[in-house]
């Protein structure tokens, strides 16, 4: 049994990319074999995040177009067995492909692949179409801004309108202090106003920005939050209950759980 | 100083998370409602036809729209009516 599942968003920036990335790398950590579709047609991203830039030969339009067989533009990633990369195609536009090619893409990519996750680029127009075109299920990321919770609901009726039903909520970026001075929208004010089921909450961290320099993901750094908070993403997609963890680490056992590595 | 006290016992009223909030709500009841003009032009279209089983109405002054105020939506139709018809017994008993 394999799963296609589709990261999307609405607006850009809000972290799909990483959110992919992090995932990919986790559920490979775990001994899964995953592959990650860049669909991102013209701004290709995710194999710098990764660190994979170097090794692309062929891309996902090599592919549909038939110069070259899917296997030949499949990149390893050298530090997790079992996680490749599917480019998507730089010089080109979102027109390259459709919707329909995507669609047999993604039942070739699930026969060899256990867990097969697009990363879709920013928007709801072809590029948002052929990403999800494939897909089974849904993986929506939001940010706690008045902007990325109205895109995020703007995509949710599109997802659904397209028979994605019941999208999992990813929120990235929060700032638990920030919330607790009320000055940024919490976990319930946008579970409340989306209605839908939460698959995680991944705060603001530095060490995203640090690892994704380096073409690393903050998955596999077991001391960070934003690594634990992905790990705990990556056991909910393999259908484990895991509570959601508590990020205000502001009070004083908070500070000394982080400094003796405790999360 | 205030503003820092009000902020120390969490008061919540100037907290720019509630403002976000409510201007989410705001957009979100406008956004939902967001209708095609295709779909006012087809409802538009079926509203003649059951209207016109009953009254004799401008068809051309018809206007119906969605009206979004500050938190809700309503469908305003203004329907010019020119005259009633003579609805048959039958029916009219049965109403
Ligand atoms: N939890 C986080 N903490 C800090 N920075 C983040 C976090 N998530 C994403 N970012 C940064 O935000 C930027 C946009 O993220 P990206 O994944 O490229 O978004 P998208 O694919 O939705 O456009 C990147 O620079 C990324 O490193
Ligand atoms: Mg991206």
């Amino acid at each position: 049994m394999s799963e296609i599942i589709v990261v999307t968003s609405g607006k850009g920036g809000v972290g799909k990319t990483t959110t992919t990335a992090n995932i990919g790398a986790g559920l490979a950590a775990l001994g899964h074999k995953v592959v990650l579709v860049d669909a991102d047609i013209g701004l290709r991203n995710l194999d710098v995040v990764l660190g994979l830039e170097n090794r692309i030969v062929y891309d996902i339009t090599d592919v549909t177009e038939g110069h070259c067989r899917l296997r030949q533009a499949l990149i390893k990633d050298k530090r997790y067995e079992g996680l490749f990369l599917l480019p998507a195609a730089q010089t080109k536009d979102k027109t390259a492909v459709n919707p329909e090619q995507m669609k047999k893409l993604c039942g070739e990519l699930a026969a060899e692949f256990e867990y097969v996750i697009i990363d879709c680029p920013a928007g709801i127009e072809q590029g948002f179409r052929n990403a999800i075109a494939g897909a089974q299920k849904a993986i929506v990321v939001t940010t706690p801004e008045v902007a990325a919770v109205r895109d995020a609901d703007r995509v949710i009726g599109l997802l659904e309108a397209a028979e994605l039903r019941n999208p999992a909520l990813i929120i990235n970026r929060i700032r638990p202090k920030m919330v607790r001075h009320g000055d940024m929208m919490g976990i319930e004010d946008i579970i409340d106003i989306l209605a839908v089921d939460l698959l995680g909450v991944v705060p603001e961290d530095e060490l995203v920005v640090i690892s994704t320099n380096r073409g690393e993901t903050v998955v596999s750094d077991e001391r960070s939050r934003s690594g634990q908070a992905y790990r705990n993403i990556v056991r909910r997609i393999k259908g484990e209950a895991v509570p959601m963890m508590n990020l205000d680490d502001s009070g004083f056992l908070g500070r000394l759980r982080r400094i003796i590595g405790l999360k | 100083m205030f503003e820092f006290l009000a902020r120390v016992f969490g008061r919540e009223t100037t907290a720019s998370k509630n403002v976000a909030k409510e201007r989410l709500r705001l957009v979100l009841v406008h956004d939902r409602a967001g209708v095609s003009p295709q779909l006012l032009e087809t409802l538009k279209n079926e509203l003649i036809k059951v209207i016109s089983n009953y009254m004799d109405i401008d068809e051309k002054a018809l206007e119906v729209s969605l009206e979004t105020s500050e938190d809700q939506v309503a469908l305003v139709a203004s329907i010019p009516v020119r005259g009633m018809k003579r609805i048959p017994k039958e029916l009219a008993s049965s109403i």
